[in-house]
């Protein structure tokens, strides 16, 4: 026991690795299942003992292979990635019990092991993208992250998944491209490609250097932008979350975009933020402008959206907007809130969109004319909807108001009210296309075709309904939540220039 | 395609030095270029010149497809199990020093074992990427 303690950062992606692995050998759709829930279950152990670890003593540096850093690949634990370790296995666990009956309806027995084992093999590519302290390491989680979520999301039994699968290939093969191309530059200007390393090396550059170094942060910024689609750079967002498998959606809303967003806050805060003076140029007000553009038109397009995964995928680009407005306000407060917002929105977002999967599940459909009075039919479910609708709306008791606090207190330290303005107005637009779910639902009359309809078996429901009162728990204590961003926020910003 | 002597005693030919070539490949690599994905490809095209020539049917007889299937993560686990004994010994992941008494001689090895299995995760991939494309619409 006391051996493996010290190899907690390489467990945490060696175990979802060696899991998927024999998941495909096994490949029975009963026994991968256990295999892939014992595996989920272990994770958040891991994670969570990385974190107090971290929190008790500091940056934890995990040598892989011996070579030391910055020769070696080398897994760097500090708080912030710690609390990304923590978010997305944290979510696997709770999400996983949910899987079973709703992958066995949609993808079949006879490909569920197989969708497990994607999935493990995206979950190692996620942890790994947030614990490896190598810019190019991080490209290869990235990838394999990514690879494995193109065939989750083809495997959904809808024709168009494979469309949506093909469309975010491309966009997410430009990405990953941009990606590569940035770390290119900064391996030809520092030598190293050790993300700690790259960070002194550039604070000691040679003003020459500053332009390669800005061609640079733009490649990054544009190649990790289209992995956690931010507007306007989403367009495969929607399709992929409407027509993958309801569990898939509910797993990739909840981490993959999460995920990428931390790259990019690695990258600009620890890598950058030491080197170039982010100030002096227009990096937060093109990430303000855009993420403001997103909380809008997103929003807007999600009102008029019949489809209620696909709904529920443009609000998840209103929701990013969000997070990447705190990141381009850059304050203690405003960075808080943004950072906070990824664990908020993931636990909302997923227990929203396994609302649809249950829905899915009983009724065959997300539609919103065909679910007409389904609130009396299936009364946990949809309520466990309304709760982290509410949430989403940003409602006073709830996880969501906590995050728009955070913003809207960091917009007023900088004097923006207009920006405070705009967040309460962009929530009123929530208010239209999450009430519209809730009028249907609740205030009209059972359509013919639910008079069977019920709340799902347990296995689904717990997941929800768990994940619908964590929405109120982190709206009241934020000691969890807000509390870890906070030094997050306080760790980033304290390495700036 | 049966009638034609030419392709099938040429492919009977030159078929024991693709696999001479693909042992080759994998037990020099960490001398000369090659090493496991080289030699991996090499080893599945032979199975894929059997297919082209002797048909479908031929070539699963030398390579199940349950077989193939099998060893895509089959490789994939050798090189993580290689990971883990490193653990086990007292080293970090993949810290292949530790396998055997003198450090030289572990990396040696594990660098070996680690190419093994990459070799049979590749050829696996291979041919069942080939036996997909066959036998679409069947």
């Amino acid at each position: 026991m006391e051996a493996l303690w010290s190899h907690l950062p390489a467990l945490q992606i060696v175990i979802p690795l060696l899991g998927g692995v024999l998941v495909a050998l096994v490949r029975r759709g009963s026994l991968a299942f256990a295999l892939t829930l014992v595996v989920s279950w272990v994770l958040p152990v891991v994670s969570g003992l990385l974190l107090y670890q971290v929190l008790s003593t500091g940056p934890i540096s995990y040598a892989l292979g011996g070579w030391p850093p910055p020769w070696g690949i080398e897994y760097r634990v500090d708080v912030l990635n710690a609390f990304v370790l923590m978010l997305v296995s944290a979510i696997g666990a709770i999400i996983m019990p949910f899987a079973r009956r709703s992958v066995a309806l949609e993808v079949g027995e006879r490909r569920s092991a197989w969708f497990y084992c994607m999935y493990l093999m995206c979950l190692a590519g996620l942890l790994g993208v947030a614990i490896t302290g190598d810019a190019f390491n991080a490209f290869v989680f990235l990838e394999i992250s990514s690879l494995s979520t193109y065939v989750l999301i083809a495997l959904g039994r809808d024709r168009r998944a494979l469309v949506a699968a093909f469309r975010y290939l491309i966009m997410g093969t430009i990405g990953a491209t941009f990606y590569v191309i940035g770390v290119g530059l900064l391996y030809v200007l520092t030598g190293s490609l050790n993300m700690v390393d790259i960070a002194q090396r550039l604070a000691v550059a040679p003003p020459e250097q500053a332009r390669a170094m800005v061609a640079a942060l733009a490649f990054l910024t544009v190649g990790i932008s289209l992995k956690l689609a931010l507007f306007p750079l989403h367009s495969w967002l929607p399709g992929a979350y409407a027509y993958a498998p309801s569990w898939a959606t509910v797993f990739l809303s909840a981490t993959a975009t999460k995920v990428a967003i931390y790259l990019l806050v690695r990258f600009l805060f620890s890598i950058f933020g030491g080197a170039l003076d982010l100030r002096s140029l227009p990096v937060a007000e093109i990430l303000i402008a855009l993420s403001v553009a997103a909380m809008f038109i997103a929003s807007f397009i999600a009102v008029y959206q019949s489809n209620l995964k696909r709904m529920l995928a443009y609000s998840s680009l209103a929701q990013i907007g969000y997070m990447m407005l705190g990141i381009g306000i850059a304050n203690q407060a405003a960075l808080t809130g943004g950072l906070v917002h990824l664990v908020n929105h993931a636990i909302m977002k997923a227990a929203l969109f396994m609302a649809m999967g249950s829905l899915f599940y009983r009724v065959g459909t997300v539609r919103l004319t065909e679910i007409a009075g389904i609130g009396r039919k299936m009364p946990l479910t949809m309520g466990a909807f309304v709760v982290a609708g509410l949430g989403i709306i940003g409602t006073p008791g709830t996880a969501g108001f906590i995050s728009k606090w955070y913003l809207a207190v960091g917009a007023l330290d900088r004097g923006w009210w207009v920006l405070v303005f705009l967040l309460v107005a962009s929530s009123l637009i929530s208010v239209l296309y999450i009430g519209r779910v809730i009028e249907m639902a609740w205030f009209r009359p059972a359509a013919d075709g639910l008079a069977e309809a019920k709340d799902p078996p347990l296995s689904m429901l717990l997941p929800l309904l768990l994940l619908a009162a964590a929405t109120i728990y982190f709206g009241i204590d934020t000691r969890l939540t807000a509390g870890i961003a906070g030094e997050a926020a306080q760790f980033l910003l304290g390495g700036l220039r | 395609m049966n009638s034609d002597v030419i392709l099938r005693v040429g492919t009977k030919l030159i078929l024991p030095f693709i696999l001479l070539f693909a042992i080759y490949v994998q037990f020099h690599g960490e001398y000369g270029p090659g090493g496991g994905f080289q030699a991996g490809v090499i080893a599945a095209a032979a199975v894929i010149l059997v297919a082209i020539t002797f048909g479908h049917s031929a070539a699963k007889r030398i390579a199940p497809r349950g077989l193939v299937e099998h060893m895509v993560p089959l490789g994939v686990l050798i090189y993580a199990g290689t990971g883990v004994a490193c653990f086990f010994l007292g080293g970090n992941y993949l810290d292949y020093g530790v396998l055997a008494h003198d450090p030289i001689h572990g990396r040696h090895l594990g660098i070996f074992l680690v190419e093994i299995g990459v070799a049979v995760t590749v050829s696996g991939t291979m041919v069942a990427l080939f036996y997909a494309f066959v036998e679409r619409g069947r």
